[in-house]
């Protein structure tokens, strides 16, 4: 059976069904229970599986993600919940000083399966701390896994595999995207490779590579200049921001000569940032014009008031897939 | 008496030690001046000017009006999300009355009541919650903090201010630092607590228990009987307050400042209160709360018994009641006016405050969004 979901519900059926696959997986996370998490991601879990198993904490990031590593450690499967990833610094000593690297301490003795899901990004008019996008803190920890889906098929496939991994993972979930659209989503079980990125739509002239929030405006822009100018572009979901899928990024370079990388986030020292020196490393002489970066700028993420100039449009990706085209 | 005796027993079969979990070697006072129908204990009366008492009444009548103000304009879509601070106006505006301008006000997010009182205008509110930073500052605000969303995170940096003072030798001035009930399960707050307490800096916390933090209820945010106690740890006089009455907190936050002062090191206020409406409007608290705990909250109303306690002292009427309430409706009305008119917000302000000095990439940056502001507008 196929329902029509948003990402939400989307997410909240991969947690409904890892749960009952497996006892050892528990929801852990600030008003996730009885209030079923402030956008209603964890909705009807506690009902289900109980106080035990859904874990209204108190309010303590780095007490979540703490706790939540000793129960991985003992063999618990936690998906922690940052209610914004703004708060989600709060917790960082504990990823990047054990979950990351409990497994490298004890030469895989000791190993640290969990997820932490946190609501990223910008664009719901929302208050301080509740609209950046940081995904580079997390996807320059090594021992982190960070995955960043943007429909709501892919986040519930990639959010099981995310809960399966041996590894912590920080799952990111653009929350400009939760209610945008709904798409089929099956009952069956469906899982999702981490570490792949995904190829939308196979074309010939320029790549565009984006992840979470960001697909949404890139694609209007990729069927805009396909419309007006006839040309065949090739969309690349990254899907995964650490580990990074070079073959993918390189294989298509190779064959489109061209590319342009869209990022939400600030510019600097991000994904974007790493995709343009992964294609260095290994398609660089494939090249025909200059990689070009549409991303958010250096500065604090503005209040909302200013935020739609701030976050990239399709208007600005637009124009940057045009002006690599006339390179 | 319930003994918990510990399982290893040391040689000779005697336990090595005892637990008593239940009778509790600590007492936490209490202080209410005003009960819930305005009775006064006369013995405990501050000393407070006529003029002071109706400032205090005003100010929480204003932070309400404004909250009542804001929540239709946020239903209109006219303005972004925000938190309520009804029910809690005389826990944030006692204690702001005990403040002089040389003292730090170091806020939580919910501190409306106290901010107006410490003379921030009403439109810096509409600003915040309407997704400008312009808000954050004022004319006489240089000792007041912008409200921490963070969680807890303030109660840091009023320590650190606090420190600063003691090392200046400032005598006169202290930090009152505001926070939740859920703020005390953050490590920055028990970190805070005990820098204030080893530093003997002279910072006051006033922590709003709202018995709730979103959805979690206070019990089970800490399993403690009181926040209060929580200064015993620390070595820190604690004490609980009537959230609701606002002269108790005042007195409460007077006589912790009056200590801070004089050298004589922290304090921990708990005020008992209760949050009369949703978390913020983006919340539905019919998910999560027993309507009867907020009908009796509703009947402790701290707007209602201060008002009694005017009348009784014979300083407030009807007459003037109805005259403060066309003035606030005014005055409020004047301000969402002036906010819906400023519209000329310069749109490349986060470029100007990124750093204290000029940095060339922020610079080309700058260039290139004010670039891009020119094609979206011809674009469109
Ligand atoms: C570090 C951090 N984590 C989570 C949040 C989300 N959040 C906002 S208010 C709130 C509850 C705060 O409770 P409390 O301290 O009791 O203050 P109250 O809301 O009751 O005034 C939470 C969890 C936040 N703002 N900051
Ligand atoms: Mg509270």
């Amino acid at each position: 059976m196929r329902n029509k979901l948003n990402m939400v519900q989307a997410i909240n059926l991969a947690l409904h069904q890892e749960m009952g696959n497996d006892d050892s997986v528990v929801a852990i996370g600030q008003d996730i229970g009885v209030n079923g998490g402030v956008f209603r991601v964890t909705e009807g879990l506690y009902e289900k599986y109980g106080e035990s198993r859904v874990i209204d904490t108190p309010l303590a990031e780095s007490g979540i993600l703490g706790t939540s590593i000793g129960m991985a450690v003992a063999g618990l499967k936690p998906v922690a919940e940052m209610q914004f990833s703004g708060f989600s610094y709060l917790m960082f000593g504990q990823l990047e000083g054990h979950a990351a690297r409990l497994r490298s301490r004890t030469q895989g003795a000791i190993t640290v399966p969990l997820v932490v899901r946190m609501p990223y990004g910008g664009g719901v008019r929302a208050l301080e701390h509740h609209s950046e996008s940081r995904e580079a803190i997390y996807g320059h920890t090594p021992g982190v896994k960070v995955v960043i889906p943007s429909t709501p098929s892919n986040a519930r496939a990639l959010l099981v595999s995310a809960i399966r991994d041996p590894d912590p993972v920080i799952f990111m979930e653009p929350k400009r995207s939760y209610r945008a659209f709904r798409e089929e989503v099956s009952e069956e079980e469906q899982t999702m490779e981490i570490g792949k990125a995904q190829v939308v739509q196979e074309g010939t002239d320029l790549t565009v590579f984006a992840w979470g929030a960001m697909m949404r405006p890139t694609l209007q822009a990729v069927q805009e200049v396909q419309d007006q100018r006839g040309v065949s572009i090739e969309l690349i979901d990254l899907l995964t921001i650490s580990p990074l899928d070079g073959d993918t990024i390189a294989g298509s370079v190779e064959k489109t000569g061209r590319c342009v990388v869209i990022q939400e986030a600030p510019r600097s020292l991000g994904p974007a940032s790493e995709i343009i020196a992964t294609i260095n490393d290994k398609a660089l002489m494939y090249l025909e014009a200059p990689v070009r970066r549409v991303t958010g700028y250096d500065v604090a993420t503005p209040y909302f008031g200013r935020e739609n100039a701030y976050l990239p449009t399709s208007g600005r990706i637009h124009r940057a897939i045009e002006e690599t085209l006339d390179f | 008496m319930i003994v918990n005796t510990c399982e290893q027993h040391a040689a000779g079969g005697k336990p090595a030690y005892e637990l008593d979990l239940r009778e509790r070697t600590f007492k936490i006072s209490h202080l209410q001046i005003l009960d819930e129908k305005g009775n006064l204990d006369a013995e405990r009366e501050p000393n407070l000017s006529a003029e002071d008492l109706i400032k205090l009444y005003r100010t929480m009548v204003l932070a309400r009006a404004v909250d009542d103000r804001l929540l239709k304009l946020q239903r209109q879509g006219r303005i972004g999300t925000f938190p309520l601070c009804t029910g809690q106006e005389a826990a944030s505006c006692g204690p702001a009355l005990a403040m002089t301008p040389k003292d730090w006000f170091v806020g939580s997010f919910r501190e409306l009541a106290g901010r107006l009182l410490r003379g921030e205008p009403i439109e810096n509110g509409f600003l915040v919650f309407n997704g400008y930073e312009e808000g954050n500052t004022f004319p006489g605000g240089e000792r007041t903090l912008p409200i921490s969303i963070i969680i807890g995170a303030q109660a840091l940096h009023a320590v650190g201010i606090a420190y600063a003072m003691k090392i200046r030798g400032e005598t006169d001035s202290a930090v009152v630092c505001f926070v939740g009930d859920g703020a005390t399960s953050q490590g920055d707050f028990h970190e805070a607590m005990n820098f204030a307490s080893v530093w003997q800096v002279p910072v006051v916390f006033v922590c709003a228990n709202n018995q709730w933090a979103i959805s979690l209820p206070r019990e089970k945010q800490t399993h403690s009987q009181t926040l209060a106690q929580k200064a015993i740890a620390y070595d820190m006089p604690g004490i609980q307050v009537d959230g609701n009455d606002a002269l108790a907190m005042y007195q409460a936050t007077k006589e912790a400042l009056d200590r801070a002062r004089a050298g004589e090191g922290p304090t921990f206020i708990e005020g008992v209160t209760y949050r009369l409406m949703m978390h913020t409007t983006s919340d539905d608290p019919s998910r999560y709360q027993p309507p009867e705990q907020l009908e009796a909250w509703q009947g402790r109303d701290p707007l209602v018994r201060f008002k009694s306690y005017l009348e009784a002292k014979g300083i407030w009427n009807d007459k003037q009641q109805a005259a403060m309430e066309v003035e606030i409706k005014q005055e409020i009305e004047d301000a969402v006016k002036a906010f819906e008119a400023k519209t000329d917000f310069k749109p490349d302000t986060p470029f100007d405050h990124v750093f204290g000095t000029e940095v060339p990439k922020i610079e080309e940056q700058r260039a290139e969004f004010l670039h891009h502001l020119r094609e979206e507008s011809t674009d469109a």
